[in-house]
């Protein structure tokens, strides 16, 4: 297996810190994805570290006992400590507060706390085995205050820290979940839901393990992930994921089951809006992505793996401190270790090793193990880092040796403009609403994020196709990947920019294919635009058509009219382009000198004699006599007509 | 003929109605190198129609046409002789390859009208021309011929081709369009267009062996992979002959009981006017006529396959050294097929939508007949249907006639400029040219002053025209 396979992979940075062993206790906080090393209940130090700060956080704190939860507020504002089953202590860490620890004592008379968790910076959930209790801490007065609690029997909790929502287990079985949800001093109870239990032997009394629950955001959406070991309804032994979508508003309801094939021991992940399933048995883990099609059964969608299964890419541990030696070859990290814990979103834990990483996916090898370009496209266009990605996969579709067929090119080009346009409109409406003056009514007016997977014309020309063209490849296939790009744009309504038409032009041009560029021309295939309409100009020497089917271009874009003039006046179309320029009522602005100097250039003596009597009764007309002004600069037109027509000939003011 | 019918009915004048339609009296086509002594002079002779004319007469006509060309090229050495009139005939003269020289001689009954007929001598001269671009498409140069088997093989293949040809000349519906010898291009929006484009891309790609196609719709050209003097002879024979020839299968309809026999053709409605008849008949015969282009240059011989499916017909040209077997045309057949039913249901659709939109077209005033010599568009709506027996127009031929002359005019001319000539019976005459392109209208307007003719035809411009760049 070569090392562009792998397609998982551990951060490179991972979060080291002191490991787990019986006088350091080890924490992890999955609000603030910190790792808490607790060295003899606190009293030799504690040692914070999250994922984005480098720099840990140390302090001391006595030692009263074993700690059996550690967190800090969101922003690090207050610790919290749990020591007893009945009571939490705190510990102030904003500057100018008092450090001294404060105590908070559940409310429910003999109720064991199983854990808390901080919804901000000053709020926190305490779950006890009869119900929650949802506090304010007041910091300055260290002390809280009780906001709202509930009561049931719980089983066992857990957290979603971006959604704030907590979920507690309650019946015999453990399977019902009740969900809560945590926003500003508030806590509002979500519809519970019951997940199905697989048919379990008799002997044994099924229940829902914690195990096998977790909670993520994929898509925006929540959704409560179980790992059931055996399916229920088909005959396959293998196990799956069920996904329950856990809306703001409504019920929970099943949506999507990922089948894996298997059986044994696996963990979840997400990543990137995917569902990551490692295996231990195998040592190998598999990707699932709800958007790609699957099939729909009229309630639920099934899906496979987007891709075959495969290990982690290895990892070698790096060698820090002052024992690295040059020489000293890197450790192999044991990966799939039975020691591994796995948080959501994309966390894994070695506490033997003391190392916290965060799964990534590369996406790179994808393209080599997913033969089929649209559902690659799919895929790719659902992840964060993936238009060059995209940009490399176009790019190779086009190349000689991996040269995709018209229509796979199409479905590819399709795709992304689909991209492209969503992105569009969205911008679009948002622009009309500013300009509607919504902003300032409507607060959920954002505008719209330009995600990596849009890829628009400049993206798509730059990366690709410029390099495209100016490779040896057959023309026919240069220009129907071309016009399959503006096909894709246009089916879209997008309009075309003009350095894509450029290049067609280029391409046919460079062939001697003009005959072709007339055809495209003739369908409006390749938009007016005045840049278009001067390349066809000087195009002229090699293909005449070329000036009519500029002229034609200038004329149809309105607002060409000087351009027209200058066109035909540098092909001594004297005559023509003031018969165009009076045509759209433009004459009584034109410069006498330029059509005089034209027409003098054509040594046509009855033409020079026509445009001059044109603008002598255009003087009269204006101003009431035939005479230039001398601001006209016409002095040497008018004695080139004496010397020519005679004095007598020049045209007499008339008078009333 | 249902359709001649239909046109007469609704026209006032159909050109058949003329009292003196032209004859061919003689065709021949010769080359004084043949036979530069005396006693020779029949090898000169590589044509001559009729033929059962007497050989010392056949010389005779091809001495005197010698004589003349001879003898007018010390006038004017570059252009020698297109045309003589005499009392009894008139000829034409062509030279399309050196020292090969056509002639074509029509009787020259005495025209008792008033006007020169030298409409009547550009469009000869032009059918003539035309001629020779015919053979030339099925049988490439005469040089060829010469360099592939001798005068012998040219004067085998002159005789196969011309003996068929010179009998669907129908001189007496010669017009203006013979000598523009024109393309009508099928109007449509760039999205159908572009779909088109994609469709003809992905079939070279598929079907790896074509060299360049051409897309048809309605009789009217979409597409051309050609160049431009090889589209004007092909189009010219599709819509002039392989077209029309048909026409009559089509008719029958599409439930017709000889679709029910092919049943491997039930999902669309594809199927080869050249080539093979039935693909499900093992033996068919996959011949299809072979056509050369780009003669001057490159010189290359294909294979023309001619597909229609419903109003929609694609030409595939191949190379002339690849066979196309049967399997080639079945699979052929499975691939456009299909593809090609779904786009030509597409067009139509998209046609009566902009159609649609383009406002219920009341019948104008005027007909007029445009013509543009960049891209060789010609639109006409004087003509009714153009079919190589008959031209059936809705003008009096006199008119024709005068669009004639003014197109004479301006030949003569370089710049660009109008006339308007008032014709008998209340009807104007309108010529315009301008950069490259010719415009005739006709208008009948009872009373109309010059202003008013004028007028009409700004508006026609404007609204027939606006988007190309026409001088008013």
């Amino acid at each position: 297996m070569g090392e562009e396979d792998y397609y998982l992979e551990l951060c490179e940075r991972p979060v080291q810190f002191e490991k787990a062993n019986p006088v350091n206790c080890v924490f992890f906080d999955e609000a603030n994805k910190q790792v808490f090393a607790v060295r003899s209940g606190g009293a030799t130090g504690v040692v914070v570290k999250g994922p984005d700060d480098r720099n840990p956080i140390s302090f001391r704190m006595d030692d009263k006992g074993e700690v059996k939860c550690i967190k800090f507020s969101l922003e690090n504002k207050i610790l919290a400590v749990q020591r007893t089953s009945k009571t939490v202590d705190f510990c102030n860490f904003i500057p100018d507060n008092s450090q001294l620890e404060y105590t908070q004592e559940c409310k429910t008379k003999n109720a064991n706390i199983l854990g808390f968790c901080w919804t901000s910076s000053t709020e926190i959930v305490f779950i006890t085995d009869q119900g929650i209790e949802f506090y304010q801490v007041l910091p300055e007065k260290r002390s809280l205050k009780l906001l709202k609690s509930h009561n049931l029997n719980v089983n066992w909790y857990m957290y979603c820290p971006e959604s704030a929502v907590i979920l507690l287990s309650t019946t015999v079985l453990e399977n019902v979940l009740q969900p809560f949800h945590f926003r500003a001093g508030t806590m509002s109870k979500l519809p519970k839901f019951e997940i199905e239990l697989p048919a379990a032997p008799k002997s044994t009394k099924p229940s829902l393990s914690e195990r096998d629950i977790a909670m993520a955001t994929i898509y925006g959406q929540l959704y409560v992930l179980f790992l059931r070991h055996h399916s229920r309804t088909s005959n396959s032994t293998g196990a799956e994921v069920v996904l329950y979508h856990l809306p703001r508003e409504g019920a929970c309801k099943k949506m999507h089951i990922l089948k894996l094939n298997r059986t044994g021991k696996f963990a979840l992940n997400v990543v990137d809006n995917l569902v990551v399933v490692h295996h231990q048995d195998t040592e190998t883990s598999v990707i699932f992505d709800i958007k790609l099609r699957g099939e729909f059964d009229g309630s639920v969608t099934f899906h496979h793996p987007v891709l075959p299964a495969r290990s982690i890419q290895p990892y070698q541990i790096p060698i820090t401190g002052p024992a690295a030696v040059t020489s000293q070859s890197p450790v192999p990290c044991k990966l799939y270790s039975s020691s591994w814990i796995v948080f959501q979103p994309d966390i894994i834990i070695s506490a033997s090793q003391g190392y916290l990483w965060n799964l990534q996916v590369k996406l790179e090898p994808i393209v080599n193990l997913l033969p089929d370009k649209g559902r690659l496209m799919d895929f790719l266009l659902q992840r964060k880092e993936c238009k060059m990605v995209i940009l490399s996969v176009c790019s190779q579709m086009l190349s000689e040796s991996d040269r995709a067929s018209l229509p796979v090119i199409a479905t590819v080009f399709d795709k992304l403009n689909h991209e492209y346009k969503k992105y569009l409109d969205a911008e679009q409406s948002y622009a009309m609403a500013v300009e509607a003056g919504q902003s300032r009514s409507s607060p959920l007016l954002k505008r719209p994020v330009r995600t990596q997977a849009v890829l628009d014309q400049s993206d798509v020309y730059t990366h690709v196709l410029s390099a495209f063209v100016e490779k040896k490849m057959p023309h026919k296939f240069v220009i129907a990947v071309l016009m399959e790009y503006i096909r894709s744009l246009n089916q879209f309504q997008i309009a075309v920019q003009h350095y894509l038409h450029e290049l067609v032009i280029k391409t046919l041009v460079q062939h001697n294919l003009f005959y072709m560029l007339h055809q495209f021309l003739q369908y409006h295939v390749l938009s007016d635009s005045k840049p278009l309409a001067c390349l066809l100009l000087s195009l002229e020497s090699f293909y005449p058509p070329a000036h009519q089917l500029s002229l034609d271009m200038l004329k149809r874009l309105s607002t060409a009219n000087d351009e027209i003039v200058e066109v035909l006046l540098s092909k001594h179309q004297v005559l023509a382009a003031l018969r165009f320029i009076r045509g759209i009522g433009g004459h009584d602005n034109i410069s006498a000198r330029k059509f005089l100097d034209a027409a003098k250039q054509t040594e046509d003596n009855m033409l020079f004699y026509t445009i001059f009597r044109f603008f002598e009764q255009r003087n009269q007309r204006l101003r009431g006599s035939p005479n230039f002004t001398p601001g006209e600069h016409c002095e040497e037109h008018v004695a080139f007509f004496k010397q020519i027509f005679g004095d007598q000939a020049l045209m007499r003011p008339t008078t009333f | 003929m249902a359709a001649a019918a239909a046109g007469a009915g609704s026209g006032p004048w159909a050109a058949q109605e003329k009292q003196f339609p032209p004859a061919l009296l003689s065709f021949f086509i010769y080359n004084p190198r043949f036979g530069p002594r005396e006693g020779q002079e029949e090898n000169k002779i590589l044509f001559y129609h009729p033929n059962e004319v007497e050989k010392n007469e056949k010389i005779r006509n091809v001495g005197l046409c010698e004589a003349i060309v001879q003898f007018t090229r010390t006038f004017s050495p570059s252009k020698p002789a297109k045309s003589l009139h005499t009392q009894k005939n008139r000829q034409f003269f062509n030279e399309p390859e050196e020292n090969f020289w056509m002639v074509m001689s029509k009787d020259g009954k005495p025209v008792i009208e008033y006007q020169e007929e030298e409409l009547l001598d550009k469009v000869y001269s032009s059918v003539l021309r035309q001629c020779y671009s015919m053979y030339k498409l099925f049988n490439g140069t005469f040089l060829k011929a010469m360099e592939d088997g001798g005068v012998k093989l040219l004067k085998e293949r002159l005789e196969k081709f011309f003996h068929r040809y010179l009998q669907t000349l129908h001189l007496q519906s010669c017009d203006l369009l013979d000598i523009f010898g024109g393309i009508s291009f099928f109007p449509l929006d760039k999205m159908t267009y572009l779909k088109i484009q994609s469709f003809i891309n992905r079939m070279e790609e598929s079907l790896n062996i074509v060299k360049y196609t051409a897309f048809l719709y309605n009789d009217q050209l979409i597409w051309s992979g050609l160049e431009q003097d090889d589209m004007r002879i092909l189009y010219k024979y599709l819509t002039t002959s392989l077209f029309p020839r048909h026409i009559e299968p089509e008719l029958a309809g599409r439930d017709s009981p000889i679709r029910a026999e092919m049943p491997g053709n039930l999902q669309h409605y594809g199927r080869f006017l050249t080539g093979p008849l039935n693909l499900n008949d093992p033996d068919a015969k996959c011949r299809f006529p072979k056509i050369f282009v780009n003669t001057d240059d490159t010189y290359e011989e294909l294979h023309l396959i001619v597909y229609k499916a419903m109003s929609a017909a694609v030409c595939f040209m191949i190379d002339a050294s690849v066979h196309p077997t049967l399997d080639f045309c079945r699979r052929l057949d499975s691939i456009v097929g299909p593809q090609l039913t779904v786009l030509a249901s597409d067009i139509c659709e998209q046609f009566n939508i902009n159609k649609r939109m383009s406002g219920s077209e009341k019948e104008p005033q005027f007909k007029f007949i445009y013509f543009n010599h960049m891209n060789l568009a010609e639109k006409s709506t004087v003509h009714m249907r153009k079919t190589p027996s008959v031209s059936l127009t809705s003008v009096h031929p006199d008119l024709m006639k005068i669009l004639g002359d003014i197109n004479s005019d301006f030949t003569r001319v370089d710049e660009d400029e109008e006339i308007i000539v008032k014709a008998m019976s209340d009807y104007w005459v309108v010529g315009k040219k301008s950069d490259r392109r010719e415009l005739y209208v006709i208008l009948n307007q009872k009373n109309a002053n010059l202003i008013e003719v004028n007028e009409e035809v700004k508006k026609l411009c404007a609204t027939q025209f606006n988007n190309i760049f026409f001088l008013d």
